[in-house]
């Protein structure tokens, strides 16, 4: 086990070098100057050369390359961003956290609606609850996330006024550090985005639970709990639905990597302060290192998540050796 | 054997429906300029007045966009680019990953080891930030969203035939291939491909899926090819323009549009993978 997980880690870390990598020259190879955006046009020849040194881009190539690998690996510096005149880091530290309270929310909306749904759905086969169920799921899979978000907030943020519309806090609310994370008002903004992105990711565990709960249903334990003349609800989930659950949750952290990678499009509807939204805006205003920063963060969390998978499925299937 | 299992596949109800839908889809394709009654980038003026934000009526199925613009039309235009992104990118991820991945499980050793560990490593990039970002540094444009959708995608396919591979080199009539002098090429092309075409199938199906979502995604944040109509820029125009507060008719079309067509899809991939698989028959 120990073995498997410093192989696994050992695999990442090589993984995440490449990718470091790739992205460095993505991002310098690639047709639009890094420059342009930067540097004033009307500004003196001096002063533009002295805007370039000051960032390193008139530095070759290689050189640029390996004082951009020493600044990521020894110093975790991403450099400065080009728009907000500071480092990137201090730019992000704030996003992470936002994006990942964010993702877990929804997941785990998504995982517990979705596995009693289907437990549900299995149990009642063959009813109107279950072809309706399918056809929900099915259809926010369907829906880009974006424009689900978009009918959401014409229902229930226009609409009837329930929720706030974007961002995480009112305007004027003022909370210092950790704290601001624990207030009614950050939950209530919190509710829309997790809703919509947990349902465009509720058919897979559902679907799964379902399929899990009707092998289980035919096995000679089920008929014994009703021979004992145990209560339905009883059965269901104490009985069937605990010996269901492992085909749906082996998929969670692989899930929550996706997830992650695709939140950008949540954010960017409800203004969500996060990763995801800063890549946008950041690829938007030419602002390399920031965009190559959260592209490179969201990366870790994705691969994290990947790792984090491979060892859950170990723990929480014993049939697996290592 | 083969007219069998395309007879299973028109014989699933939802299999049909999929296929239906999709055949819709493609009429209007084809046929998009006749049957849009304005150009979608016309601004509409009746009297000298721009028609801003008209309700849906006989006269604008789906109402006008803050431009005066006819939504209806810019739905029908849309569906070429969907089907576009959608058709080509499934076709480029299922070359190379087909490719990548015959090879690979063909020859084993090292090429086998080298390019399984590359396709881990693509499994690690986030996909809608990938493209968000490809696109951006290489200018907006269709060609290269189908581009940076093929450069990631073909990962799956290529994992996906490579397992298939594995198991069907196994079989005898691969060494008798092989003992009659047939070229390794000849048999990967000839003896192994035509056994996994079908799942190939399944997953395009997926992909023009995935794909359609992704063009609609990037269009929608703003990388959008700029001289195109497509439903992801519909939407990121109504968005722009506050839409969701005034007019919930510019929001809702080129979104159902989308649904319908990638459920379409995906009942179309369900389908194969039934005829192909007797297992999933008969309920599951």
């Amino acid at each position: 086990m120990l073995i498997f997980l410093g192989k696994r880690l050992i695999q990442a870390l090589i993984a995440l070098f490449i990718l470091i990598t790739i992205v460095f020259f993505m991002f310098r190879l690639l047709p639009a100057d890094p420059t342009a955006a930067m540097v004033d046009a009307s500004l003196s020849p001096e002063t533009q050369m002295q805007i370039k040194a000051s960032f390193g881009l008139d530095q070759p190539l290689y050189k640029q390359y390996f004082i951009y690998l020493k600044n990521i690996i020894l110093h975790g510096d991403f450099g400065m961003s080009f728009f907000y005149r500071e480092s990137v880091i201090s730019v992000l530290a704030s996003r992470i956290l936002n994006t990942i309270i964010l993702g877990t929310t929804a997941i785990i909306f998504a995982y517990s609606l979705g596995l009693i749904l289907g437990a549900l759905m299995a149990w009642y086969r063959g009813s109107l609850f279950e072809m309706s169920s399918i056809i929900v799921g099915l259809f926010f899979k369907a829906a880009p996330q974006f424009w689900t978000g978009m009918i959401f907030l014409m229902i229930f943020s226009y609409g009837l006024g329930w929720f706030p519309y974007s961002g995480i806090r009112e305007a004027g609310y003022e909370a210092s550090g950790i704290m601001k994370y624990f207030s009614m008002d950050f939950l209530h903004h919190l509710i829309l985005p997790a809703t919509v992105t947990g349902l465009y990711y509720l058919a897979q565990p559902m679907l799964l639970m379902r399929n899990a709960m009707l092998e289980i249903t035919n096995e000679p334990f089920i008929e014994l709990a009703f021979a004992k003349g145990l209560p339905e609800r009883r059965i269901i989930f104490y009985h069937a639905a605990r010996n269901a659950l492992l085909p749906a949750t082996t998929t969670l952290a692989t899930k929550m990597g996706q997830l992650i990678g695709g939140i950008v499009l949540i954010e960017y509807v409800f203004s969500w302060p996060g990763l995801g939204r800063e890549i946008v805006m950041a690829a938007s205003r030419y602002d390399y290192p920031l965009a190559q920063a959260s592209f490179l963060l969201i990366a870790f969390v994705v691969m994290f998540y990947n790792v984090l998978a491979d060892l859950l499925y170990g723990f929480l299937d014993p049939r697996i050796v290592y | 054997m083969k007219s069998k299992k395309i007879n299973l596949l028109f014989n699933d109800p939802l299999a049909v429906a999929g296929i239906i839908i999709l055949t819709i889809f493609i009429i209007i394709a084809i046929f998009a300029p006749q049957i849009a009654p304005y150009d979608p980038n016309e601004i509409i003026r009746v009297d000298g007045k721009i028609q801003r934000l008209q309700r849906p009526s006989g006269e604008f199925i789906f109402g006008t966009t803050y431009m005066g613009r006819d939504i209806f039309s810019q739905v029908v235009i849309g569906s070429r680019i969907a089907l576009r992104v959608g058709l080509l990118a499934a076709i480029f991820v299922a070359i190379i990953g087909t490719a990548v991945g015959l090879v690979s499980g063909y020859y084993g050793g090292w090429i086998d080891t080298i390019a399984m560990r590359f396709v881990d490593i693509l499994y690690g990039i986030p996909f809608i930030p990938f493209v968000i970002i490809l696109v951006s540094l290489l200018k907006p444009s269709i060609w290269n969203i189908i581009l940076a959708v093929s450069i990631l995608t073909w990962r799956t396919v290529a994992r996906i035939v490579r397992s298939q591979v594995l198991s069907i080199i196994q079989r005898p009539y691969i060494k008798a291939a092989r003992v009659a002098g047939a070229s390794d090429f000849r048999i990967m092309v000839f003896h192994i491909l035509p056994n996994i075409l079908p799942l190939i199938f399944v997953e395009m199906s997926f992909i023009v899926g995935w794909a359609i979502i992704s063009e609609a995604s990037v269009s929608f944040v703003g990388f959008g090819d700029p001289r195109v109509v497509s439903w992801g820029k519909i939407l990121h125009t109504a968005f722009n323009n506050g839409a969701v507060r005034v007019a919930p008719w510019w929001v809702a079309p080129p979104g159902f549009a989308i649904v319908l067509l990638v459920i379409s899809v995906f009942l179309i991939s369900r389908g194969i993978e039934q005829a192909i698989n007797p297992r999933l028959r008969d309920g599951r």
